[in-house]
């Protein structure tokens, strides 16, 4: 008989990603007052496996957790996860203190999942592999490296067998990698594992009535000293033309020109 | 429904001509039947070919001619349901007032349980709003009287007050002061952002208790079986595959019934359009006529901001032929709001709005801020003109228009937002006073708001204007609407016998042949202060899924270029602002170019709905949530 699985789910707003992104002012971070936000996408397949894990019912979902880390915004996304799926969900607010300082780091994201995890006594982890905005890749990997736990990174299949053992094909750059692994463990997701589904009009009513907690960090008794200190924050520089040449040769004189060969 | 039709497939059967399933109902075989024996008969018909060895392109079996939205698909599903007392559609400052102030007056009277609903197709509210924008707060002091206070502190923010207004001439090189009629007045006034104030609008709505949707696209209007009434709306079904096909991620749509369903759908709503169409609501108002609206926001120097300078420029770029005007407003922090607004009914098909735009921001009054500065925004959205005149009746059974989709915008004002606001508020009143004068379900008709109307302030001060607009169209064009503009600004003030009319049937026959007109050349954008269309497109963070069905629905693409590119020579080219449609070279088809329509560039402008010389497109909604993605417009 199969362990039942509690998922958690960690979601964040990102700013969505279509919006053109801009640096602010200051030029210390990006803008992000008055810019579309939404949930990052990773968090979308995230859901949508954990769902996809409920209906297959094998092994048995008891309970899908989603959690975001943030301003009092995130509630929307709370909201659009659990019309996707999610039974219930945390907010853990923390007050937008400015630009750019209302960010955990994912070492702090890790260590407050970390005490979730245990507080609510989870058995699976399903994060997206990074967020569209910092691009970290860290917070799973440090959130298993934090419980002792195994991991399997930018999952593009999951599958479980009956010895509460699960086996995740993972991609990586020469190709596909299959890890096999005794629960609980932590499961980051990439793009190829699911197309994550819409939230319904009805669903999103219904998710209306479906519990949102709302904790704070010291709740968890985390602390969220920030060890990066962000200098500056810049735009590439603009796209210089590029240049035509007749054939190969040209090429080649070329780039001996500009020194490459 | 037409818009799902899998076209493709009735194509390949052969069977059924390219044209029969986009023809009204009547006209399809057996239609007096009901469908699912409609479906058996057709299928019947279908065998009987199939025994006498007609030849269909088709080897797999027969799966039976259903009807126009599918076969035997998850589409057949009965949809949810949901009852409210008013579901308003659209989430702009119409659609909002209304809902704020229906709540407003149902909190007032006790009944917290009045059930309004409000449907809005951008992802959050005010993403797909673009507008100038200065307000005139007379409609919200009333809606919301400490909009501005400042001890109240979820006040909106965002505003600068107006300074001083300045009008201007331009030739290419110069500009020459002209008097500001006196209605362009902008004292008392404030320089906003339009998507900002929704988006604020939308916080105080759900305050007050209003279910507000964003990401749901209304697609479709429902209506009462045995009256004909409108009874609710229906949002469209998610996860359909270009071909029409559902795909795995498939949703059904779902219904809202209502009472009073209030559309606010903003400039040439898709379902205003089949509502006025179905209840006649032109009957006795004239056209409406269209100006496609194009903005940008930029960032400009601390030593070129003049905050609250309000400038307006008429003449160049535009020939004298076309209806036309730039704006410069200067709010925010170091910010600038500019554009062009570029009469629809222009007669010459090689004119590109877009175009004209790029070139007026090198007219040394609008270089002379921008130059040095960071463009962070650009948009572009239809908007009325027609005024007065073209006002349809707004109330119908079950419900009423609402804001810019029926038509309220003071043109020499260049303001329709209060007017919005106020005609949202209107509606609102006798929306509540009908449903609690008639408790038991029974079609609710709104005389009290077409009343309402009528004895407002939005219609003495249409009619005030009434005739300026209209002067452009003689032929004395461009400065025979200013002379006489001028007369009526100062000297008549609207009280003249007379009401000059629109060009019958609308913008869209104004245009002259291709062959009739002098090309014009656009120069090459500089990349500094003029850009090219993608990249303004790339600002506009506008984007859909792909594989969805094209949701500018043009019956044959084809047929549409071999009947219009002789004549316009791509009009539709030029008349979009983002790039959505291209003449794309073709060796192998007629006249050796082939139609394209990039849906997902799409910024829900509506122009080509509005200008398309034989109006063959149709722009239908998109899946919720989609299209631009607006930033401080």
């Amino acid at each position: 008989m199969p362990t039942p699985l509690k998922i958690l789910v960690p979601i964040k707003r990102v700013i969505d990603y279509a919006v053109k992104p801009r640096v602010n002012k200051a030029r210390t971070a990006v803008e992000t007052q008055g810019v579309k936000h939404s949930m990052n996408p990773f968090d979308e397949l995230s859901i949508e496996a954990a769902v996809q894990m409920r209906e297959r019912k094998n092994p048995p979902v008891d309970d899908i957790l989603a959690l975001s880390a943030g301003p009092a915004k995130c509630v929307d996304v709370l909201r659009t996860a659990m019309a996707m799926g999610a039974d219930r969900s945390i907010h853990v607010e923390i007050p937008d203190a400015g630009q750019g300082q209302a960010e955990l780091e994912p070492l702090g994201v890790a260590k407050l999942l970390a005490t979730v995890v245990a507080e609510e006594g989870r058995n699976l982890v399903i994060l997206g592999k990074q967020s569209i905005d910092d691009d970290s890749n860290q917070t799973g990997q440090m959130l298993a490296g934090l419980l002792g736990w195994g991991q399997a990174t930018q999952a593009s299949k999951i599958e479980f067998d009956d010895g509460d053992r699960v086996s995740v094909t993972r991609e990586v750059d020469g190709g596909v990698d299959t890890v096999r692994f005794p629960l609980p463990g932590v499961i980051t997701t990439d793009l190829r594992l699911n197309e994550p589904r819409y939230a319904s009009l009805p669903n999103i009513m219904k998710a209306k009535k479906k519990k949102l907690e709302k904790k704070s960090l010291s709740d968890y008794g985390v602390d969220e000293g920030r060890r990066l200190k962000t200098l500056k924050v810049e735009e590439p520089p603009p796209r210089k033309g590029g240049g035509k040449v007749d054939d190969v040769d040209g090429m080649i004189a070329k780039l001996k020109e500009l020194g490459a060969i | 429904m037409a818009s799902k039709a899998p076209i493709s497939f009735l194509n390949r059967t052969g069977l059924i001509k390219s044209n029969e399933y986009l023809l009204p109902t009547a006209w399809r075989p057996y239609s007096h039947f009901p469908p699912t024996r409609r479906r058996r008969l057709l299928q019947q018909s279908r065998h009987k070919c199939l025994s006498i060895g007609r030849r269909t392109f088709s080897t797999t079996p027969w799966r039976g001619l259903a009807d126009i939205d599918d076969s035997f698909d998850p589409r057949q599903q009965d949809r949810e349901s949901d009852e409210v007392d008013v579901c308003i559609v659209g989430g702009g400052p119409a659609g909002l007032s209304a809902a704020i102030r229906l709540k407003q007056i149902a909190n007032e009277a006790g009944n917290e349980d009045f059930r309004v609903l409000l449907l809005e197709k951008a992802g959050e509210l005010g993403a797909h709003i673009v507008s100038g924008n200065v307000i005139e707060p007379s409609a919200v002091n009333e809606l919301l009287p400490d909009w501005n206070n400042p001890d109240n502190p979820s006040r909106f923010e965002n505003v600068t007050a107006a300074t001083h207004d300045k009008m201007r001439f331009l030739t290419k090189n110069s500009s020459i002061p002209i008097p500001a009629p006196p209605q362009m007045n902008n004292k008392g006034n404030y320089i906003i952002s339009l998507n900002q104030f929704c988006k604020w609008l939308g916080e105080r709505a759900e305050e007050v208790g209003v279910e507000v949707y964003p990401g749901f696209a209304a697609s479709e209007v429902l209506y009462d079986s045995t009256d004909g009434s409108v009874k609710g709306v229906a949002t469209n079904d998610l996860g359909i595959s270009r071909s029409g096909k559902p795909k795995a991620s498939f949703e059904r749509g779902m219904e809202f019934n209502a009472r009073v369903t209030l559309f606010a759908e903003g400039c040439h709503g898709s379902l205003t359009k089949q509502v006025i169409k179905k209840f006649d609501l032109r009957r006795d108002s004239q056209p409406q006529t269209y100006g496609l609206g194009l903005k940008e926001v930029w960032e400009v120097k601390p030593e070129k901001f003049k905050p609250g300078e309000i400038v307006h420029t008429m003449g160049y770029p535009l020939p004298s032929s076309t209806y036309g005007g730039g704006w410069l407003y200067h709010f925010g922090d170091n910010l600038v709001s500019l554009g062009l607004v570029v009469g629809l009914d222009y007669p010459n098909p090689w004119l590109s709005p877009y175009g004209e735009f790029q070139k007026m921001k090198h007219h040394p009054i609008y270089k002379s801020v921008i130059e040095g500065g960071k463009c962070i925004s650009y948009g572009a959205r239809a908007l009325n003109e027609g005024g007065f005149q073209s006002i349809p009746k707004c109330a119908f059974p079950g419900g009423a228009l609402i804001g810019d989709t029926a038509g309220f915008l003071n043109v020499p004002k260049i303001k329709g937002t209060h007017t919005a606001m106020r005609s949202g508020m209107l509606a609102a009143e006798a929306t509540y006073s009908a449903l609690t004068a008639n408790p038991d379900s029974g079609t609710v008709f709104l005389f009290e708001y077409e009343d309402a109307l009528r004895s407002s302030s939005i219609w003495s001060e249409l009619k005030q204007v009434r005739n300026m607009r209209p002067s452009f169209h003689s032929r004395l064009g461009l400065y025979g609407g200013i002379m006489y503009s001028g007369l009526e600004a100062y000297l008549f003030r609207g009280k003249t016998p007379w009401t000059l009319k629109h060009k019958e049937p609308g913008d869209h026959a104004a245009t002259k042949l291709a062959s009739q007109c002098p090309k014009i050349d656009y120069p090459k954008p500089d990349g500094q202060i003029s850009f090219d269309i993608l990249t303004s497109v790339s600002r506009t963070g506008t984007n859909h899924e792909e594989d969805q069905p094209v949701h500018l629905q043009v019956q044959d693409w084809d047929k549409h270029k071999d009947d219009q590119w002789p004549k316009y020579q791509g009009i539709e080219n030029r008349f979009c602002p983002a790039g959505v449609y291209e003449y794309v070279e073709d060796g192998a088809k007629q006249f050796g170019v082939k139609f394209q329509i990039n849906a997902q560039n799409c910024i829900h402008c509506k122009t080509c709905d509005i200008k398309a010389p034989a109006q063959d497109i149709n722009w239908q909604t998109p899946q919720g949530g989609e299209g631009p993605k607006y930033f401080m417009t």
